[in-house]
């Protein structure tokens, strides 16, 4: 079966560009909007792993993470973080929050993939 | 790979960024203090940087990233907004603009408008910020070369709890360290059974990897938990030192992606040309590309035709069971039609941003202090002409500003308040949209514009003119000239390309003035282009169709009028006394007169005007199509549609036929 992946971002060009990489090397992809709508969904249903961007509105990346972790349904489930190269300080704050890793924006779709092939197989 | 539409997807989203960022902007320059506003800038910035980035454009994101520093300063609060900054961030947006849109301006100018906006936000002068950082590459150096690795590791104990995969890392170290590699777990931090929760971890490794590795290939297997981990890292070197090589740490990390996706990436000159082609929509949901949906308006258009025919030929047939379907069909139809064209409304708001930026900079050029206000943005209009109106807008809002507010000083003389107000505003009437500009300036004198176009040639000095003509004639070709040119009026489009443009959109342009009060352009445009409901006439052995929003009553015509055969007469009607255009004597049509003519009474302006005609056959859709060019000097038709029985049936432009027949309530010959 294939492993299911949830991309929170604000950006559709980015949130498509993710989607289409992983779709390609036939991962499963969930796509939402903000943190709130990313909330929402990782709570109904258990992904193999959640992608989530910081700066959304309604609900930030590291709020998400905050609130997602609160939630007893993600543990274990692995979160990684979008981050641009000026939010050195987030990177830590969202592994505080229960992050598993990073990946800096702007990244290429080769740098991604190996990443999720680490976090997920 | 980036396929075609999700560059699509990344210009649509860029273009409405640098909209709002551009608003925002502007904003802030009247209501500096709006944190939110700072907010959203700095959103707006981010989100610019990072798409950007990931779309190829480097030195933008480089750019913004410094833009976005100056207003981190602000939203921390260790710099405030002000008219500097604003200014600076504005010509920075332009640069963003420029890079977005594939221009590749001096490099330059990144540096300064940079060190520009660190000065403005932290009132040092210094062009610090703009000189490039330097990033040292570390030396290799030069060891013994590395045979092995020792190892030993112990992940953070809540690693599985956040998803974490503790065998994964080991299979990834045995890899580099090939079959030869020594694996040993170590225990001793285990707790007690009775205080070990199942999804922690407290297990260190020790491992010894026989292979010459990079140290960074290593590292990177602990990539995210390097800081919240203990990892000891030793090399194993041979005795004889060699000069060895540093590689590039990117290396293990492009490993493990199959090689197609690394080829499959698109070359960075190819992520630019989405943006480099300048299309009008701005529409941040609009996915479709607008050549397709031409395409189904014209599809819509012959189905409608078709179904107009279906229905002539249901009735007479008479057969109750192929009326039930073809009622069917009309309302299928009708419903198809309306979707279609609100697919094809865009809202005003998507154009006013450029508008805003252009009252700012007139504001700066003329030294005129003036409010811009915009009211009905949501106003919608077919996306066509809401592109094409952008340049008669920017144009009527240019002389607003430059000829029509006086300077502030003689504003006050005239006992004016000293701010003027230009207004844009959009609002519904009936089928029509209006969108005028109004100035509260000091108006127009007929008598001078009479006097120069008499001067120009363009009237003779005999010529009775109206008010409202007279005004007409600022968009006369030729009327403005050289001597009235200045730094800001004097470009772009003329008055008169105004009025073709508005025109050739089946629209008109109305201008008022008082003067010593204001003037104000209006603008009266069709809601579509492509379709509307009209409603059929027949006069004499001809069809013709007027648009039915303009119809306003039907009446038997007045025995009073029946005999005559001027093609115009005025009779009273309903205590008034109307203009009625006898469409028969106008169009010169042969045939049987009927016995119960009929007078429709529409609506233009102001006016009311009845035409006369033999019969009202209904309302009807009517696909307008365009009269060949050949026709398009009969202004009083805007179109053609083709009936349900295959025959062609004029549409009626009412307003024009009623200025040829000289009925316009400015004209010479006053109706009542």
């Amino acid at each position: 079966m294939s492993k299911e992946i949830l991309i929170i971002d604000d950006s559709p060009s980015v949130r498509r560009m993710v989607a289409m990489t992983l779709q390609q090397e036939g991962y499963e992809v969930t796509q939402c909007e903000d943190g709130a709508e990313g909330l929402d969904t990782a709570k109904a249903k258990r992904f193999d792993m959640v992608i989530t961007d910081q700066n959304m509105p309604n609900m930030t990346g590291i709020e998400f993470i905050q609130a997602y972790r609160n939630d007893p349904s993600s543990s274990g489930v692995p979160i990684i973080f979008l981050s641009t190269e000026s939010e050195g300080d987030l990177k830590s704050q969202a592994k505080a929050a229960g992050a598993l890793g990073w990946v800096m924006k702007p990244f290429e779709q080769a740098k991604l993939l190996a990443v999720v092939k680490k976090v997920v197989g | 790979m980036i396929d075609e539409e999700t560059q699509e997807i990344f210009r649509q989203e860029t273009e409405a960024l640098i909209e709002s960022l551009q608003e925002c902007l502007l904003q802030l320059n009247s209501t500096p203090e709006d944190m939110d506003l700072v907010t959203q800038v700095f959103r707006d910035l981010h989100t610019l940087k990072g798409t950007g980035a990931m779309f190829g454009f480097a030195r933008l994101a480089e750019f913004i990233h410094d833009f976005e520093a100056a207003f981190e300063q602000v939203r921390s609060g260790n710099a405030v907004v002000t008219p500097d900054l604003i200014a600076v961030s504005l010509k920075a947006y332009d640069l963003i603009v420029a890079l977005l849109e594939g221009e590749d301006p001096a490099a330059e100018k990144d540096a300064e408008l940079k060190a520009a906006l660190s000065a403005a936000t932290s009132g040092d002068a210094a062009p610090a910020a703009a000189e490039a950082e330097v990033v040292e590459e570390a030396a290799a150096e030069a060891k013994g070369e590395i045979e092995g690795w020792k190892l030993r590791y112990k992940l953070p104990p809540e690693f599985m709890e956040i998803g974490g995969n503790p065998v994964a890392i080991l299979e990834e170290l045995l890899e580099i360290g090939g079959p030869d590699t020594k694996v040993e777990a170590i225990v001793d931090g285990l707790p007690a059974l009775a205080e070990l929760k199942p999804n922690e971890l407290h297990t260190a490794w020790e491992l010894l990897l026989p292979a010459d590795a990079d140290e960074e290939e290593i590292r990177d297997v602990f990539m995210f938990h390097e800081d919240s981990m203990e990892l000891e890292l030793t090399a194993i070197r041979a005795a004889a030192p060699a000069a060895v090589e540093v590689a590039e740490a990117e290396v293990t990390v492009e490993e493990a992606p199959a090689a197609e996706t690394a080829k499959a990436e698109a070359p960075k000159a190819d992520t630019k040309k989405p943006a480099a082609k300048k299309s009008g929509s701005a529409n941040v949901q609009m996915r479709v590309s607008a050549e397709r949906l031409d395409d189904i308006m014209d599809r819509v258009g012959e189905l409608v035709i078709a179904e107009a025919r279906l229905s002539d030929l249901a009735q007479k047939l008479n057969d109750p069971n192929l009326t039930e379907v073809v009622e069917d069909i009309r309302r299928l139809a009708l419903g198809l039609r309306d979707t279609t064209m609100a697919i094809r409304l865009t809202p005003l708001s998507s154009i006013t941003g450029r508008f805003q930026r252009l009252a700012h900079d007139l504001a700066g050029k003329t030294g005129k202090d003036f409010d811009f206000v915009i009211e009905g943005e949501e106003t919608e209009l077919d996306k066509t002409v809401i592109e094409k109106l952008s340049d008669p807008l920017v144009h009527i809002l240019r002389n607003a500003v430059d000829h029509g507010l006086e300077d502030n000083d003689t504003r006050v003389a005239a006992g004016k308040p000293a701010r003027g107000t230009v207004r844009l505003k959009a609002s519904y009437s009936g089928a029509d949209v209006l969108i005028s500009v109004q100035d509260d300036g000091k108006g127009l004198d007929p008598d001078f514009i009479l006097g120069r176009a008499i001067d120009r040639g363009l009237v003779s000095a005999d010529a009775n003119l109206s008010r409202g003509e007279i005004f007409q004639l600022l968009m006369a070709p030729g009327f403005s000239t050289a001597e009235q040119v200045t730094d800001l009026s004097g470009r772009g489009v003329g008055t008169d390309v105004v009025k073709s443009t508005v025109e050739a959109l089946r629209g008109s342009v109305e201008i008022e003035s008082e003067l010593g009060a204001g003037s104000s352009f209006t603008l009266r445009l069709p809601l579509t282009l492509a379709i509307i409901d009209g409603l059929l006439l027949q006069v004499g052995e001809d069809r013709y169709t007027v648009p039915l929003a303009a119809v306003e009553g039907i009446v038997e015509e007045p025995e009073a009028i029946r005999d005559g055969s001027d093609p115009t007469t005025t009779v009273e009607l309903r205590e008034k006394l109307i203009s009625i255009m006898r469409l028969r004597e106008i169009f010169e049509t042969g045939g049987e007169r009927a016995e119960f003519p009929k007078v429709v009474l529409v609506r233009t302006g102001d006016q009311q005007i009845g035409l006369a005609v033999d019969r009202i056959i209904g309302s009807y859709q009517t696909v307008i199509k365009q009269l060949s060019p050949m026709h398009s000097r009969l202004n009083v038709f805007s179109g053609a549609t083709i009936l349900g029985d295959g025959d062609v049936a004029l549409i009626v432009d009412v307003a024009q036929l009623v200025k040829a027949q000289g009925l316009d309530q400015d004209g010479k010959e006053q109706a009542a």
